[in-house]
C-alpha cells in the first residue's frame, strides 16, 4: 500500500516580482518499507519535496495524498497533527531543544499529542535505550557529542511510532565514522519495518538505501532501485 | 476540557523550564512588574487606612450630632454670598432655642479663636481655642486623661479655667503635671483643669480636638473677640440616631421663629451632620482612589509593556525551537499557550516579590498610618499580575504561533 502518493505537485515562491519554480512537476509515490534516497545538488528543489513530504509546507499545485488522506489543502494545525502522529525528523542539525535533556527531547512529540507525563516518560526510556542511549538520559545535548545528540534526535523521531522517517542529511555534520554509526542505526530502524526517507546529497550515503530518487530543477531526473544496496555491518549500541 | 487542561498544565511546565533556564532575564524583566503590584497593594491599603482614619475621626464627633450654624459646611449648591450674607447666630439665639427645645439631650453654643497659649517659657502658637459651656462634653464623646471638664458655675461664672487637648498639653507640660498650673493667653490667667485622652484622629487636622482648647465662653467674648464678631455654633445632641431627624425638624421650626422668618423667606441658617461630612470625605476618598489606580495603572502600564518586550525578544530568540516544536506536532495554541504562560508566570513571580515588597514597605508606613494588608489585597496582586501577563504575553505569543515550520527551522 502507498504511504505517499504525490501527483504533479509544483511549488512556486514569489522572490519579488519574478517567480521562483522550486518544484516544476514532481509525481511520485512511496510504500510502506521502503528506504528512500532523495539526491540532487543544490538549488535542485530536493528540500522544498522534503519540506512538503513532511507536511511542513503544502505544494502550490498537484495533489499530495498522504496514507489516503489529502494533505495538499490541509490548514496549519492540520498539518502539525500529521507531523506528529505520523512523521518523525531527522535534521542535519539535530534540531534538538539546547536547555532540556535527552529525556524531556524525545517526550515532546508525545507531550504534543497529549499523552500522560508518566506513559511519556516510559516510552521516551524505551526509544532512548533503543538507540543505545540509556546511561545519557538525563543529558543535555552540549553535554553529548555529535553522534550522540542525532542519536536522540533518531529517538524523538520513533518514539510515536511514525509512518515515515524523514532524514534530512543525517550525518551531514558527523565525522564519517560515526555518520557510518548512524546509517547503521537506520539500517536496523528499516529493517524493523519502517519506513524511511533520506534526503543527502552524498553518493555513499544515498547508496545505503534500496531507493534513489535524483532531482534537478524541480524535475525527478531519474528515480531507480539500488540493486547492490550497501548494508552496513551493525553496530553494537543499538538494539533495535 | 480535559485537553484543555492537558495543554495548560504542559504549557505551564514548558513555560516553567524556559523561565528556570533564563533566571537572570526573568528577574528583571518582572521588575516593572514588581514596582507595580507592589505600589497597587501599598495604595491600595493606604486608601484603605486613611479611609478608616477619616471614619474613626467622625465618628469621635459623635453620629448623633447635629451642628446648627450660619454656615453650611459641606454642602456648596448655597453661594457663599448669600451664607456670608446671614445674620450671626448669637449666644442670644442659642439661650432661646435651649429654652424651647425639648428633644435634645445636650446642646452647647461654641465659638472658636485663634489664640496663642503660654505657659512660661513655652508656648504653642494659633490653636483653636474653644469657647462654650459645660453642657458641650456631652455632646461629644470625648474623654479625660487628667482632671475635668468645666462645671456649670464655672461655665455660667465665666471663671478663668481650661482644659487642653493631649497635644496641647504634651506641647506645654512635655512632664506631665499641668492640673491646676496656670497658662496665659493674651496675658489672661487661665487656670488648667482637665486634660483631654487622646482621640487620635490624624485627619482632622486643626479640628481634632487634641489641637484644642475649651474654656467658658464669657472668657471669648470678654477677651479675644466681640461676641458678634463670629457667628456661633450650637452642638445638639440627640438622644439617639432614630431620632436625629426630629431633633432636626424641631431645630428648624425653634431657629425660624428665634430668627423671625416668614413662610416665603429661606432659613438663614444651616443644620449640620456629621452624614454630609461623610459624604465629602467619601467623595475626597474616591478621588483619591482614582489618581491612585490611575498612578499605578500606570507603573504596571509600563511593567507590562516591559514584559510584552521581552517577550517578543524571546520569541525571536526562540525562533528556532518554535521551529522544531511545530515540526514535531506542536499546534498553534500549544505554542500560544506557551508563551501566555510563561509571560504569566513571570508577572505572577513579579506580583509575589512584589507583594513581599509591599508587606515591608507597610511596615515602614504603618509608623505614619496605621495600615494592615489584607487577603484581598494578596488576591488583588495575584489576579493583576496574571491578568498583565497574559495581556502583555498575548501579542508575542501570537506572532510565535503564527511562525511558518519551514522558516522557523532555517532560523539560526
Amino acid at each position: 500500500m502507498n504511504i505517499i502518493n504525490i501527483e504533479h505537485i509544483a511549488k512556486i515562491y514569489q522572490v519579488g516580482s519574478e517567480e521562483v519554480h522550486a518544484l516544476a512537476d514532481v509525481s511520485l509515490k512511496i510504500d510502506k518499507n521502503e528506504y528512500v534516497a532523495i539526491m540532487g545538488p543544490s538549488g535542485s528543489g530536493k528540500s522544498t519535496l522534503m519540506n512538503i513530504l513532511g507536511c511542513l509546507d503544502t505544494p502550490t499545485r498537484g495533489l499530495y495524498d498522504f496514507k489516503g488522506t489529502n494533505v495538499s489543502q490541509m490548514n496549519d494545525n492540520e498539518l502539525a497533527s500529521i507531523r506528529n502522529k505520523e512523521i518523525g525528523f531527522v535534521f542535519q542539525t539535530f534540531n534538538l531543544l539546547p536547555r532540556s535533556n535527552a529525556l524531556h527531547n524525545v517526550e515532546l512529540p508525545l507531550i504534543y499529542a497529549g499523552i500522560s507525563s508518566s506513559e511519556r516518560k516510559e516510552r521516551a526510556r524505551i526509544a532512548l535505550d533503543n538507540v543505545g542511549l540509556s546511561d545519557r538520559v538525563h543529558h543535555k545535548p552540549n553535554e553529548l557529542s555529535g553522534g550522540q545528540r542525532q542519536r536522540v534526535a533518531i529517538a524523538r523521531a520513533l518514539v510515536t511510532s511514525p509512518s515515515i522517517i524523514l532524514a534530512d542529511e543525517p550525518t551531514g555534520n558527523l565525522d564519517t565514522k560515526t555518520g557510518e554509526d548512524i546509517m547503521s542505526l537506520f539500517n536496523d530502524i528499516y529493517e524493523q519495518g519502517n519506513t524511511i526517507i533520506l534526503v543527502t546529497h552524498e553518493e555513499y550515503i544515498a547508496e545505503h538505501a534500496a531507493r534513489i530518487i535524483r532531482l534537478r530543477d524541480g524535475l525527478i531526473e531519474k528515480d531507480e532501485n539500488v540493486t547492490k544496496r550497501f548494508v552496513p555491518k551493525k553496530n553494537g549500541a543499538s538494539k533495535l | 476540557m480535559n485537553n484543555f487542561f492537558f495543554e495548560l498544565k504542559e504549557g505551564l511546565a514548558i513555560s516553567f523550564r524556559a523561565i528556570r533556564a533564563n533566571k537572570v532575564r526573568a528577574i528583571l524583566t518582572t521588575l516593572g512588574i514588581v514596582i507595580g503590584i507592589a505600589s497597587v497593594v501599598l495604595m491600595s491599603t493606604a486608601i484603605k487606612g486613611i479611609d478608616n482614619a477619616f471614619q474613626t475621626g467622625v465618628a469621635s464627633m459623635g453620629s448623633d450630632n447635629l451642628y446648627i450654624d450660619k454656615w453650611e459646611w459641606f454642602n456648596n449648591s448655597i453661594p457663599f454670598w448669600e451664607l456670608r450674607n446671614r445674620r450671626n447666630l448669637t449666644l442670644d439665639d442659642y439661650k432661646k432655642y435651649r429654652e424651647q427645645a425639648k428633644l435634645p439631650i445636650a446642646s452647647a453654643p461654641t465659638v472658636w479663636s485663634n489664640q496663642t497659649v503660654k505657659y512660661r517659657e513655652r508656648s504653642v502658637e494659633f490653636i483653636i481655642l474653644q469657647g462654650t459651656t459645660d453642657e458641650y462634653i456631652k455632646t461629644t464623646n470625648l474623654t479625660f486623661s487628667e482632671g475635668r471638664f468645666f462645671n456649670e458655675l464655672e461655665s455660667n461664672g465665666g471663671r478663668q479655667v481650661i482644659v487642653l487637648g493631649s497635644e496641647i498639653a504634651k506641647k506645654l507640660f512635655p512632664h506631665g503635671g499641668s492640673l491646676e498650673q496656670i497658662v496665659k493667653i493674651k496675658g489672661q490667667n487661665f487656670k488648667v483643669i482637665g486634660v483631654l485622652a487622646e482621640q487620635g484622629s490624624w485627619v482632622m487636622g486643626n479640628f481634632n480636638p487634641d489641637n484644642q482648647v475649651f474654656l467658658p465662653i464669657q472668657n471669648v467674648f470678654k477677651y479675644f473677640q466681640n461676641q458678634f464678631f463670629r457667628s456661633v455654633t450650637f452642638n445638639v445632641r440627640a438622644p439617639n440616631s432614630p431620632m436625629v431627624d426630629a431633633v432636626k425638624e424641631e431645630a428648624i421650626g425653634i431657629m425660624r421663629r428665634i430668627r423671625g422668618l416668614k413662610y416665603n423667606e429661606m432659613n438663614d441658617f444651616s443644620i449640620n451632620q456629621q452624614e454630609a461630612l461623610l459624604n465629602t470625605i467619601n467623595s475626597t476618598i474616591s478621588v483619591i482612589q482614582i489618581a491612585g489606580l490611575f498612578i499605578t495603572g500606570l507603573s504596571l502600564f509600563v511593567g507590562a509593556i516591559g514584559i510584552m518586550n521581552i517577550m517578543f525578544v524571546s520569541v525571536k530568540e526562540r525562533t528556532k525551537e518554535i521551529g522544531i516544536r511545530k515540526a514535531i506536532g506542536a499546534k498553534r495554541r500549544s505554542i500560544l499557550g506557551q508563551f501566555i504562560s510563561e509571560s504569566a508566570i513571570i508577572c505572577l513571580i513579579g506580583g509575589m516579590i512584589g507583594f513581599i515588597i509591599a508587606i515591608i514597605l507597610s511596615m515602614i508606613v504603618n509608623q505614619f498610618l496605621p495600615t494592615t494588608i489584607q487577603l484581598d489585597a494578596f488576591i488583588l496582586a495575584i489576579v493583576i499580575s496574571i491578568l498583565t501577563g497574559v495581556l502583555s504575553g498575548f501579542a508575542p505569543a501570537y506572532t510565535a504561533a503564527k511562525l511558518d515550520p519551514v522558516e522557523a527551522l532555517r532560523y539560526e
